[in-house]
Order: structure tokens, then sequence, then C-alpha cells
């Protein structure tokens, strides 16, 4: 396993650089919800727990994926005011649900070493925004770290414990995609071997914070970020580089890899000053640093965060600033070196040239798609065959947001997690229109639940859809309480959404397979007939599950085929169902055999019996 | 500037991000820095994915256009979608058989005729066509043509690194239930190569 690897170095992802630092440090608890780009931190802690235990071994931590990003935080704070050393991962906006529990434990601090990884996804690679998170650092007066590589991961999830330690708060460990999820040589430590262990909670009237607490608590706070701000001038996370000249270059995280490559290429003379510490920033380095430059680029992604504060420093220096402030650099998207050399070349007269993007013949787009043989599918078909043609369709965070895509067209409205059910209840009211709402079994859990019960308690007319795929399917197929494993391989409690939302007070409820498409279109119309909210449970696993599942066993996967005789080219099955193994050939449909999962749903939809099961193997 | 920059391209679910791996571990066993940009999460549901290897005195895992070395690509389109990335001149190596994007087969959009592809790949670079498919069908599965591309790379010339030591990779790396498959496959694409007098 990569993550345990005893020669150095080893090649690791940024985010299983995390882990190997926190293992490194002697890590006690790990929470998390998972969410790209951060998921492989958590996933490599369950891999390691799942692995040391089936070496009878003890791993020497305990690991959990929790039901959301606030009930993780929550978690591991108690974890670490006990004495355990803490580490919640999460991608961004998953702070955004955890902001409550998170600012106020700023407050309150912690005691062992808790390190929260806010994972950022500037672009939006897999997000439904690209909000700055540094920005709560500022907010919560958090300390914070924002490593460039996957050697800094490390190094910053190793040091980060001693300085919340040290400060008695946590702190934020702020990493973006390309940082996550870039691979790299990583120089190890040995782990820190140990046993699990248990810490003891010491009562402290100073935990509790009612207003006057609270008033107190803020002080310290702030005496608190004074010190880090002292140790943010030492750390040696801050640094300068001097290739001579009066020209300056103040970076972080991945920027500070493409600056380096850049400069190079350029042949640039010039300093940097590179930032890994970026809360609070180190005044006085930056001072003198703008004192011996007389002109200065600041390259940092998404919101001019150190840039602001730079300008403030240099306020009464002789020194010209150049960012996001002139429209040098966009507040917009990540960064590549193209767009950081065009932007260096242009401020100080150098010559770059790129060639444009697009090629000549014009090519297909190729968005991501639900799979061949998704069971998602298979709903959204028997949906789409039984509403209402102005059917409002809320839908929510997971792959099944893929049907949003022609020939579906299935998702109308997506704020964040679990707003499906609430904006559901909004349209039911607003309108006069059917609704029929859809969420993942893991979203379910998540964030969904105070939504439906507002729901039962408004009743709303409205057909909520939980899509039970037996995963968090979009993320790399982790469980969560729907399921019966932890994330540590033991068996655990499993909960029936069924039962929930019977729990919650819903009365009609229907818990169907969509792979059978009649069925599904009855629960469907009875569902739409019940007046008020209305539960239809779709159960059927993941297809990558199966599929895997069958490799594993070394079961052949026997694709479908079209009888050419049969077919009367009506092209259901890609107009109506859209599987993306079916292609044209001529006028030809086909199925791509490499592509065709075997799930023999598309069977069901043709109306010529022409989609047979290919009787040789491969 | 001791730096060699690879791009593997291709569609979500072709064993790009394996490829890559083996690439790295490689660099690193013959004691060279590399850095990997990887694609995880919603692109790979079969959208158009590109993985950047770059091995050598490099910072950052992303290039700039016109700077890589080789380009390898499991699908056709999805080489010339990431031609700009390439140096003139230099090396294109992909896969023949076209995967065709849902958007084609609805009409929204065209698979452009694959001659006109090839000739605008051979406007700016050379190219080795290989039917990665067909030798992975040989091989014992589908799924192994991101090894067949592989091995064609391996020969090149090109990698800072002998082929015997991206097979010992493989050979470490790969789950044992597929390594005959693998071997296969990856011999096949050095065999192609051979074949076919490339040489650099
Ligand atoms: S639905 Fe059946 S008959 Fe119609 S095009 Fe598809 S395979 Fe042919
Ligand atoms: S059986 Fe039909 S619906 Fe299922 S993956 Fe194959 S072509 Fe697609």
């Amino acid at each position: 396993m990569d993550v345990l690897a005893k020669k150095s170095p080893a090649l690791l992802l940024g985010n299983q650089a995390i882990t190997r630092g926190a293992l490194e440090a002697g890590i006690d608890v790990v929470t998390t919800y998972p969410g790209t780009p951060a998921s492989e931190i958590a996933d490599s802690f369950s891999a390691v727990a799942k692995y040391l235990k089936s070496q009878k071994k003890d791993p020497g931590f305990y690991f959990q994926y929790s039901v959301n990003e606030k009930v993780a935080v929550e978690f591991a704070a108690a974890a670490s005011i006990c004495g355990l050393r803490s580490l919640t991962c999460m991608k961004h906006v998953g702070l955004n649900v955890a902001s409550d529990a998170f600012l106020t434990y700023m407050y309150v601090g912690c005691k062992a070493g808790h390190i929260i990884v806010t994972a950022d996804d500037p672009s939006c690679h897999s997000s439904q925004n690209e909000q700055d998170n540094r920005i709560y650092s500022k907010l919560a007066h958090a300390p914070m770290f924002e490593p460039s590589d996957p050697q800094e991961a490390k190094d910053m999830a190793l040091e980060g414990f001693t300085l919340s330690e040290k400060l008695k708060i946590p702190l934020l460990l702020r990493t973006t995609t390309r940082v996550s999820h870039v691979r790299g040589p990583v120089t190890l430590n040995p782990l820190k071997k140990k046993k699990t262990t248990k810490g003891i909670f010491r009562k402290n009237p100073l935990l509790v914070t009612v207003p006057a607490v609270a008033r107190q608590l803020h002080s310290v706070l702030l005496e608190k970020m004074d010190e880090a701000a002292a140790i943010s001038e030492k750390i040696p996370f801050n640094y300068i580089i001097n290739h001579g000249g009066t020209k300056g270059i103040i970076t972080s995280g991945p920027s500070y890899g493409y600056v380096r490559d850049v400069i190079n290429e350029l042949h640039l003379e010039c300093k940097i000053l590179k930032l890994g510490m970026t809360h609070p920033l180190p005044k006085k380095l930056c001072k003198d640093f703008l004192k011996s430059c007389d002109e200065v680029i600041i390259v940092e992604e998404l919101e001019p965060f150190i840039e602001e504060q730079i300008r403030a420093i240099a306020y009464d220096e002789d020194v010209k600033i150049y960012g996001k402030g002139a429209g040098h650099f966009s507040r917009l998207y990540e960064y590549t070196p193209d767009i950081v050399a065009h932007s260096i070349s242009e401020i100080f007269h150098l010559k770059h040239k790129t060639s444009s993007d697009s090629p000549k013949v014009k090519l297909p787009a190729r968005p991501p798609v639900l799979c061949p043989g998704c069971p998602h599918r298979a709903t959204y078909y028997a949906v789409k065959q039984v509403v209402p043609k102005d059917t409002i369709f809320p839908t929510d965070i997971g792959c099944y947001t893929l049907g949003n895509a022609p020939p579906l067209k299935i998702a109308d409205y997506l704020l964040c997690m679990g707003s499906n059910v609430g904006t559901a209840c909004g349209f039911s009211y607003a309108t006069e229109q059917k609704v029929v709402s859809f969420m993942g079994d893991s979203t379910f859990f998540h964030s969904s639940l105070p939504g439906i019960v507002n729901a039962v308690h408004h009743n709303n007319d409205c057909v909520i859809t939980v899509l039970d795929n037996r995963t968090t399917a979009m993320t790399g197929h982790q469980p969560h309480p729907g399921t019966s494993k932890s994330g540590m391989g033991e068996n655990i409690r499993m909960l029936k959404i069924e039962d929930v939302a019977k729990g919650l007070g819903i009365q009609h409820i229907e818990v169907v397979n969509p792979t059978n498409i009649e069925e599904t279109k009855k629960a469907f119309i009875r569902s739409l007939r019940y007046k008020g909210p209305s539960v239809v449970v779709s159960r059927a696993p993941c297809i990558l599950l199966i599929v895997s599942n069958k490799r594993k066993h070394g079961k052949n996967i026997i694709p479908y085929t079209i009888n050419q005789h049969k077919c009367t080219q009506c092209k259901i099955c890609i107009n109506k169902f859209g599987c993306p193994a079916f292609f044209l050939e001529g006028n030809q449909v086909k199925i791509d055999k490499t592509l065709c999962t075997s799930c023999g749903v598309c069977q069901q939809i043709c109306p010529s019996n022409a989609i047979e099961k290919e009787g040789n193997h491969e | 500037m001791n730096k060699t920059s690879i791009v593997f391209a291709g569609v979500g679910g072709q064993g790009i991000l394996t490829a890559a791996n083996i690439l790295g571990k490689a660099a690193l066993e013959a004691n060279k820095k590399a850095l990997i940009a990887e694609v995880h999460g919603m692109a790979q549901r079969g959208g158009a994915v590109e993985c950047i290897i770059n091995i050598g005195d490099v910072y950052s895992a992303l290039i700039c256009n016109d700077s890589a070395d080789v380009l390898v690509s499991l699908e056709p389109v999805e080489a010339l979608r990431q031609l700009s990335k390439i140096k003139k001149d230099r090396l294109v190596i992909t896969d023949i058989n076209p995967v065709i994007p849902p958007s084609v087969s609805l009409g929204i959009d065209t698979y452009p005729d694959l001659e006109d592809v090839f000739k605008e790949i051979q406007e700016k670079c050379r190219l080795i066509k290989i039917d990665a498919l067909g030798l992975a069908i040989q091989s014992g599965a589908r799924i192994a043509k991101n090894m067949v591309l592989l091995g064609a790379l391996a020969d090149t010339g090109l990698l800072p690194f002998l082929p015997q030591l991206l097979l010992k990779t493989i050979q470490k790396n790969l789950p044992s239930r597929y390594m005959a498959i693998s071997e296969k496959a990856f011999d096949s694409g050095r065999v192609f190569l051979k074949n076919n007098n490339y040489v650099e």
C-alpha cells in the first residue's frame, strides 16, 4: 500500500500525502464526509485501517465516514478536547455545512492537535461552485497552511498538529484539486507506531459558549492569532528564493509550481516569496520583501486573498503591485502555466507565445455521462414515461445530477447537498406543476432529513425520490448510514431509508427496483396520485459495483447486441433512453461491446425485441 | 533543463490513471522526479480525460501548450483534442478505435472523419496509429488497451528509462490476476512498434 510505503521517496497523491503525514504524527481520530477533490485522504485512512486489521494489527487510529461534515467536525472536536489528535477532511462546500460548528469551535479551541482539511475546486471540476475557502480562515480566525505539492502536503499535515497544539485551536489545511490530485515524490519519515488509545475529558466552564463565555473566548482567540502571526514570520513554509534583481513574485498553492516552471522557461531573473502559511500572513517578511523590489506580481488562484493584504502592507512602500486588481490575473478558474506565463511576460514585457487551443476539425463534446448500465437511467426513463410534461425536477449532488444531459433532461434546479427536498416543497407551493425531486442515498442521510420533516409538517405535494444505489458512488464508492460496513471494515448498524422516511412521518412510501421498468412506472404513478409528500426509494446497486464484483470473481461481462433483422431503427434506445453504449453506424443502431455492462435494461424498452444477449463470449 | 512531458488522453474509464501511475513509479525507480496531474470524480464518468506525466526538473504537474514530448491517446478524437499540448514534430501514438459520445448518437454533434483527424495531427506531429483494441482483445481483455499503448510508448526511446523498467513496474503494481494479460498486451505494443520500424 502506497501510504504505508517504507522506501523513500514514495509516489503519492497529494491527498495520500496528507494521510501519510497524519500517520507519521500519530493520528488518533479521523472523520470525514467524502467529496471530490478531498475523498482520497479519508479513503486512504479507510484502506490502511482495513489492511492492518486484516493483518491482525492495531491500526492505532479510529476512522469514520460521518453522516455529514458538520457531524464530522463535531465528533473530532470532542475527541481533540479529550486529548486525541484528530483530522477532519472535506471538500470546500463541505465546510459550509460544517461552518456553524467550525466558527464557534475556534472560540472553544482544542487540546490535542486538530487539522481540518478543506479541498477547494477552482474550475469546478467536480463541484457546484468555486468558492475560495481561504476566506474562512479570516472569518473564523483559523491559522491556515496552503501546500503547493504532495511533499508539502505531507510536511504541513505533520507540522500542523504541533502548531494546532501550541495555539490550542484547530488548523485549516487548504488544498486545491491540483494539489490533492497531483501525484509526486514524497520523502517519508517513519510511521508512528502506537496503540489505539482513549483520552480523558476534563470539565471546564469555558467549554460552554454561553454569551458571557463567548465574549471572553473571542478576545482569547484574537490573542492566539497574534501568536500565530509571530509564528508565521519564522515558519519555514514561508520563504524567499532569491535569483537576484528587483522584480518579485509572491505566490502560494499550486501557482507556486507554475511560477517556478515559467520563470525557468522565460529565464527571468527575480525573487519569489513563497507563502505556505497564508493566514495570518507574515507581515514583516512581506514588508521586507516588498522593500527589496521595484515591482511585485501576486500569483494566487481565485480571490485576491493575499493580494488585498499585500496592498495594505505596501501602502507606504514605493513598489508597483500587479495582480487581479489591475486585471492581469483572473478571479475565475484555476491557473495553468500558460496563464501564468502570459501574465508575467505581459507585465515584465517578455516574449511568450502560445498556440491556440482548438483544432480545425470540429470535435464532438464529450462531457461526463451516466455510465452504461447505471440504474439511475432506468429510474429516470420510467419517471419520464409517466409524469405530466411540465413536471419540475429538483435534483441534488451526485452522479445522478448527470441526468441533466439529453435525452433524459431530468434535472431542473440544484443548489447544494440536500437542496432537492427544500426546493421541491417551495416549487409545490409556488406553482400548480407536479414536482418530482431526486437525491442519492448518501445525500438522503447527509442533509435531506430536515427537508423531509418540513414537507411532512407543511404537507407539500411532491414526490421525493431516493436513488439508492447502495453507495456514495460519485466520490469513489464510500459507505453511508444506509449500508452495513464502517470505514474500518466492521459490520455496523444499517438504517433503512424507507424506515427513516416512515419515522419522519411520510405516509406514502414505495420501494422499487428500477431495473424493472414497468414496476417502477407503476410506483411513480401511485405516488403522483397521492396528495401530499411521498417517498420513492428506487433501489439497485451502482453498476460499477456489479461489474467490479463480476471481474473479481472471474465472471465474463457478456455484452448485449442488436438483432439487425428485428431492429426497426425507431431509435428509442438512443433518443429516449440514451445508454452511452448505443451508437449509430450509418443507419444501423449498434452497441459498443467495450462499453456495455450487460445490465439488460434496454431489452425492456425496445418495442421490437431487437436487443439480445450476445451468444458467444469474448 | 532536463524534462520529459507525456500526455495521456482518452475517455474516462479507459485506464489512463493506471498507465500514468506506472510511468510515474518507473520514473521514481530511475531516480527522476515525477509530477502527475490526475483526474478524479465527475469527469471520470465517460468524459474526455487527460493526464499529464511531467518527469525531470519540474515544479508543477501541468504544462504549457506546445511543450509535451509525446502524446498517447486511447481514442483518436481525444488525441486531436490534446494536440495543442505537444511540441511541433513530436510523436503522437493513438488507438484507432472511436468511442462515440452520446451527443453524436443523438445527432447533436458529429463525429469527424478519422482521415481528417489524422491529417490534422500529421500537420503538426508524427503519428503512429495502432489498433490497440484489437491487440488488447488478442491479449485476453479489452481493458488492457492501456497496456498495449504503454508497450508502444516504451520502445520509442522517448522515455527517460528503459522498457524493461516499465515492464518491471507493471509486474510490481498491477493485480496478479490480470498479469498474464497485462504482460501480453504490453508486449504486443512493443512488437507493433518494432514491426513498424519506428525509431526516434
Ligand atoms: S429501440 Fe430497439 S428497435 Fe428501436 S432502434 Fe433501438 S434496438 Fe432498434
Ligand atoms: S445492456 Fe443495454 S442498457 Fe445495459 S449497458 Fe448494455 S447497452 Fe446499455
